[in-house]
């Protein structure tokens, strides 16, 4: 199996709320491990969101080991550590790396000048957040002793709000037109705008999460940045042909034999029982309709595009190892 | 933020394994009642908060009140089949609801735009001039735009200025509003407070002080400060600081007491909350920390609204026994159609346990809170007959 991603090292997971991109992020990074390899998970919202996917304490800014990659091909698995980014931390790791800043570092502390500049400087709190990302993905000298990774994986903002948080250059150009961070976001973009990374977007079947995908790859694309694959998640069971499907809509399934056939299996029949199944199979179809047309859409996007099943049990630890292998077989990692 | 939800722990005790059934919501005597005057609905993103509110709003103009509702963020084909795809910031009649000439019933509809909201409040609150100066500033850009909680200040801003034309006019009885998409319900509650304590910030505060002027704001500590923050960010960047912070000083204590009036109102007695969420662990979870919040801040909750529920399968067959059966037929080599049923309907049974014990587990926490549970249409809910569906289910419960 190969990936169809080999030269990415950094891969931004992006999607709208709720359709799984933690989720995603996480299978991903799980799915990256296998082969030996190291990968980072970051998080950069403060949502705490991979610690209650993998059901450990909340994460701290500082990189832990969170599991064991995916096994494949008989080879040892990889690791993955994760890491939760926050601004405020990253401002003032930034001042201690760069400038030194130990005393000024603490007086703007003190001062409420890294809260402020956190919270409302146009641009500061992405470029923190983004520049740790940089920083996980191209380390130097500067961070001494710090781990290297294979592959970084990034639980990002919504489709909404990615391209403007990784265009970091055009984000801080109202403020910063010269100086040191407007030079650090230049190199930055260097990397965010090469083959090295990918932006995945995650998406539903759906009208509102398929349209702000096409949306999103739009902006993406005009602001330069590499558009990666569509993850398209929770996909229904697929346990009936195209033709029953349609029968099943019209409820022109043929009762009389479905129920010869549950009496051959063993099934206590009766009405209610037979109405039951062919209205949950009237259900079905009509969403699988509903699914059909929206996956016609997302093909039309012409990017690559993978599948993960709905989970009916939720998902757990081993749920996500799962959706890690499915990534692997469909390579996106 | 306020200080104090630790999110990132399931609720964990003695009774969260034992279900319980909860009270039933009667959300038809909640619309009729003509002491509600406003409904918020809340949930973190994509539970259906915009649908719900929606399709409360059509079923109360439909049942004969004067209804106005203001959504954030409607999908494309539900804001036009309501008419309101333009963002223009004030309320329209919808056209098609049903019935509302002879009730007296009427849904005015409107879908919010926070920069315009932001931008007319500080218009109505400075003198022209000033105004164009902060409207201008790349730092009022950035608060009005894209500062964590901006939505949802303005969302509330609208809601006050709706409440005060209501009152004046008595062209609405009833305003049903819907939230922003944040993650966190929280966030809607918390917003006026995070951009208070943000302009209460010591660094504001800092800058503002006018006793002291530049001469004594020129201590070491500042000077370093300064000096640190041009030498990273560039020189021009205090000027623009200096001159918004001026500016904020003179419009935000209108501001500030604008949003607490509004947080007022959330708490008086014709407020009534929903809290909308999804049958699924996060989601829920996020509904017990917003109704644990409302109580401590004495605020009005109707109760919980579980949302695109997988509705419940018909008749005893279990999700093993589907699956046997599915393996026989496939093994006996026919009853393709028929095994597939089976493993679907397998699918949906699991779906269906796995979810009422995650609703018995928030009942047993909280068992208080009037809930009503709506399935999932087989569609997108998109138009004015899918919402009116949706608003039988919300009153069948
Ligand atoms: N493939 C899946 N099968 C079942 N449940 C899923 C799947 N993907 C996501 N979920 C559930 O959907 C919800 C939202 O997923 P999450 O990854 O947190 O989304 P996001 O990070 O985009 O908000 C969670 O409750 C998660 O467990
Ligand atoms: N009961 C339901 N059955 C089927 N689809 C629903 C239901 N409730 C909401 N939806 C769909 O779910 C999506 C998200 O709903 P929305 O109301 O926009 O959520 P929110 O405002 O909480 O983000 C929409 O496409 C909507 O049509
Ligand atoms: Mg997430
Ligand atoms: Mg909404």
């Amino acid at each position: 199996m190969s990936t169809d991603w080999p030269r990415v090292r950094l891969h931004v997971v992006t999607g709208k709320g709720g359709t799984g991109k933690t989720t995603v992020a996480a299978s991903l990074a799980l799915a990256l491990a296998s082969h030996g390899k190291h990968v980072l998970l970051c998080e950069v919202e403060g949502r705490q969101g991979i610690a209650r996917i993998f059901d450990v304490e909340p994460l701290p800014y500082e990189e832990r080991r969170l599991a064991t990659g995916l096994a494949a091909g008989g080879k040892s698995a990889g690791t993955v550590h994760a890491l939760s980014i926050d601004p405020e931390a990253a401002l003032l790791e930034y001042l201690a790396m760069y400038y030194k800043l130990g005393r000024a570092g603490r007086a703007l502390d003190r001062f409420g000048v890294v809260e402020f500049a956190t919270t409302i400087a146009p641009g500061v709190r992405d470029v923190l957040l983004t520049g740790k990302v940089f920083e996980a993905v191209q380390r130097n000298s500067r961070n001494k002793g710090a781990r290297q990774y294979d592959a970084v994986v990034l639980d990002a903002p919504p489709t909404g709000r990615i391209s403007q948080f990784l265009n970091v250059s055009d984000e801080l150009a109202g403020l910063a037109k010269v100086g040191p961070i407007k030079h650090q976001a230049d190199t930055m973009m260097t990397l965010f705008r090469s083959p090295r990374t990918a932006v995945h977007l995650v998406t539903l079947l759906e009208e509102m999460p398929v349209q702000e995908t096409a949306d999103g790859i739009e902006h993406l694309r005009e602001a330069g940045l590499p558009v990666g694959g569509v993850v398209v998640n929770l996909v229904r069971p697929r346990d009936l042909k195209v033709k029953d499907l349609a029968a099943a809509r019209k409820g022109a399934l043929d009762r009389g034999a479905i129920e010869a056939d549950l009496v051959t299996a063993g099934v206590d029949v009766d009405d209610a029982l037979l109405d039951g199944l062919l209205s949950e199979a009237r259900d079905h179809a009509e969403r699988r309709a509903l699914e059909d047309s929206q996956r016609k859409i997302v093909k039309a996007l012409g990017i690559p595009a993978y599948e993960l099943p709905r989970l009916a049990g939720g998902v757990d630890l081993g749920g996500l190892y799962e959706l890690a292998q499915a990534l692997r077989d469909q390579g996106l990692a | 933020m306020s200080p104090s939800h630790p999110r990132a722990h399931p609720r964990v005790g003695p009774l969260a394994a034992r279900s319980t059934t909860p009270r039933s919501l009667d959300v038809d005597a909640l619309i009729d009642d003509p002491a509600t005057g406003i409904i918020v609905c809340c949930g973190s993103g994509g539970v259906g908060k915009t649908t719900t509110s929606a399709a409360l709003a059509l079923r109360a103009a439909e049942r004969g009140r004067k209804v106005v509702v203001l959504t954030i963020d409607p999908a494309r084909r539900l804001a036009q089949s309501m008419g309101i795809e333009a963002l223009d910031n004030t309320p329209r009649p919808v056209s098609g609801v049903g019935g509302a000439a002879e009730h007296g019933g009427s849904l005015d509809a409107m879908m919010l735009d926070m920069k315009r909201t932001f931008d007319e409040v500080v218009e109505s609150q400075a003198t022209p001039e000033k105004a164009k100066q902060i409207l201008e500033n790349p730092f009022y850009i950035a608060l009005s735009s894209s500062f964590a909680g901006t939505q949802e200040y303005m969302a509330m801003e609208k809601l006050g200025q709706l409440q005060r034309d209501a009152k004046q006019t008595g062209t609405y009885d009833l305003i049903v509003v819907d939230t922003p998409p944040s993650r966190s319900a929280l966030d809607f509650l918390d917003a006026p407070e995070r951009l208070s304590s943000f302009l209460d910030g010591r660094f504001v505060r800092l800058l503002l002080a006018p006793a002291r002027g530049p001469a004594r704001l020129m201590t070491a500590g500042l000077g370093l400060v300064t000096g640190a923050l041009s030498k990273i960010l560039g020189g021009q960047l205090i000027g623009d600081l200096q001159t918004f912070v001026a500016a904020l000083d003179t419009v935000f204590g209108g501001f500030r007491a604008r949003a607490q009036q509004t947080y007022a109102l959330l708490q008086a007695d014709g407020t009534a909350f929903l809290v909308v969420a999804a049958p699924e662990s996060d989601a829920l979870r996020e509904a017990a920390y917003f109704v644990e919040r409302l109580s401590e801040d004495r605020m009005p909750l109707a109760g919980l609204v579980v949302n695109r529920a997988t509705p419940a399968p018909a008749g005893e067959l279990s999700a093993d026994e589907a699956m046997t059966a599915a393996g026989r037929l496939q093994r006996a080599g026919g009853g393709s159609v028929t095994a597939g049923l089976l493993r679907l309907h397998a699918d949906r049974v699991r779906m269906c346990e796995r979810e009422a014990v995650l609703r018995g587990r928030f009942a047993a926490a909280h068992p208080q809170v009037p809930t009503v549970v709506v399935p999932a249409l087989a569609g997108d809910v998109h138009d004015l007959e899918g919402l009116r569906k949706v608003g039988n289910m919300l009153a069948a419960g």
